[in-house]
């Protein structure tokens, strides 16, 4: 198995470097062999580049995974965008040879060239193929006595032909993730649907975003839990910065904390809600925050 | 109005090569069903599936732009439509004929600029440090050369001209 270059692109390092720093720590912790991308862009973002220019969309991508594949390494996403445009690109211009060749006409230009020499994987993928949530087990040091409502995001798991997890209909390998901290993962209706944020939605259509976050927040929030855990940077900002925003318009207050999973690993692994940038979140949750430092 | 006139003809053409796909719909109604977006706003994703090989009209529908690209409805097709891949030939045609979000059209810029469609700002700097990461993140924010590779290539590509000078003009809102 190839080494691993971790993949930041725009929103962890950006907007939420807790998660950036509980990656660090929990890849450090759980000896797997990682190093920093460096001089990596935006992956391009799918909803919003994808959409615009093909070519350009599939020119930065390409770059991307050429850096990468210069250092011999597998690219390790944290984030579904990331990961919905590289593994989509890589396979695109694997696949394609004419269209691979136009790619590689424009990375002459800066003197690169993109070989289909690696894989791009996900953390949430990664763990589970490589570790599982037995191997995960073995790490915790802390076992969270917790219900985590899972979010899975969509890009993680469709087109579930390209990604390879089984169906999204009813997925279970994020919550077995989950379970092997000691928590509970808990069904809640719309489990699998989308937090709105995606397909460029968000930032152009901010108000209509929301209401599909707000729906899911009223769900969760029926069901009962201590936090969100997430896969993505992005839905983590819907969800966590949303809520202030659902406030805002509607005064409705749902004050539910909102975990990356690499921030809820690094809690049972015996981090501290410190150290994982928990407390750097919009919404704040001391209730949970003690929980966890108290040991429950 | 929506029958092609001699203007654009060549434009449906490129809409019909694009979403030939899109023809074997039998309008069933399974993806506007599934679809997140259509509980809650005004899209019909049904109706765009319907247009998209057949007007020119459909570049210019707001809905075109309330897809989130969850996939439920490529999922659930009973025809194997891929209707997310339709969705984004449609908007690069239109992004190609001048019709862009404004708010897209900044973070185009943004991604000229930085080579990050949500660049680092000061607060989240301060954060970073606090957290014993590096200040700047040690992407193209912190490498100068490689800023220059995704320019160029962006350049290459005709990226620029697509987003026209709006990068220039909203420079203050870059942090936002």
């Amino acid at each position: 198995m190839r080494g691993l270059s971790l993949f930041l692109g725009c929103v962890i390092p950006n907007r939420y470097p807790g998660i950036e720093m509980a990656t660090k720590l929990c890849l450090a912790k759980m000896d797997i062999d990682c190093v920093e991308l460096k001089g990596a862009s935006c992956c391009p973002a799918p909803g919003l580049f994808r959409s615009f220019d093909r070519t350009a969309w599939l020119a930065l991508a390409a770059r991307n995974i050429v850096l990468s594949e210069e250092l011999g390494r597998d690219i390790l996403t944290v984030c579904n965008g990331c990961y919905s445009t590289l593994a989509d690109a890589n396979r695109i211009m694997k696949d394609d040879k004419a269209l691979r060749e136009q790619v590689n006409r424009h990375l002459a230009g800066i003197g690169r060239e993109f070989k289909g020499s690696i894989e791009i994987r996900h953390i949430i993928e990664y763990l589970h193929r490589e570790l599982g949530p037995q191997g995960i087990g073995k790490h915790v040091e802390r076992p969270l006595d917790i219900r985590a409502a899972v979010h899975y995001g969509c890009h993680l798991l469709k087109p579930s032909r390209e990604r390879g997890l089984g169906s999204f209909e009813r997925p279970e390998f994020f919550d077995e993730l989950i379970e092997s901290l000691g928590a509970t993962s808990i069904d809640y209706p719309d489990k699998t649907e989308c937090c709105g944020a995606g397909g460029g939605v968000r930032s152009a259509l901010k108000e209509d975003s929301l209401r599909l976050a707000q729906h899911k927040l009223s769900r969760i929030k029926e069901a009962g839990v201590d936090c969100i855990v997430n896969a993505c940077p992005f839905c983590h900002m819907q969800f966590d910065l949303g809520q202030e925003e659902i406030r805002r318009i509607t005064g409705i207050e749902y004050n539910i904390p909102v975990l990356h999973y690499t921030q809820l690993l690094g809690l049972a692994l015996g981090f501290t809600p410190d150290m994982l940038g928990i407390n750097l979140n919009v919404i704040k949750n001391n209730t949970f925050v003690q929980r966890i430092e108290n040991g429950q | 109005m929506s029958e092609p006139t001699h203007d654009n003809t060549n434009l449906l053409n490129t809409m019909k090569a694009a979403c030939r796909d899109t023809l074997r719909c039998m309008q069933c109604g399974v993806c506007s069903g599934s679809c997140p977006s259509g509980r809650h706003m005004a899209i019909n994703i049904r109706r765009l599936v319907k247009k998209a090989a057949r007007t020119v009209d459909v570049l210019k529908d707001e809905q075109l732009w309330m897809c989130t690209t969850c996939y439920n409805c490529q999922e659930r097709c009973p025809r194997n439509i891929d209707i997310v891949e339709a969705v984004f030939s449609l908007r690069s045609i239109a992004v190609h004929e001048g019709i862009m979000l404004p708010e897209h059209g900044r973070v185009s810029g943004l991604l000229i600029r930085h080579g990050h469609a949500v660049p680092i700002d000061d607060e989240r700097k301060k954060q970073r440090t606090e957290l014993g990461l590096d200040e700047i993140p040690l992407t193209v924010q912190s490498c100068p050369e490689g800023l220059e590779e995704v320019r160029t290539l962006l350049k290459s590509c005709g990226f620029d001209r697509l987003t026209g000078d709006r990068d220039k003009s909203n420079a203050k809102t870059e942090t936002a």
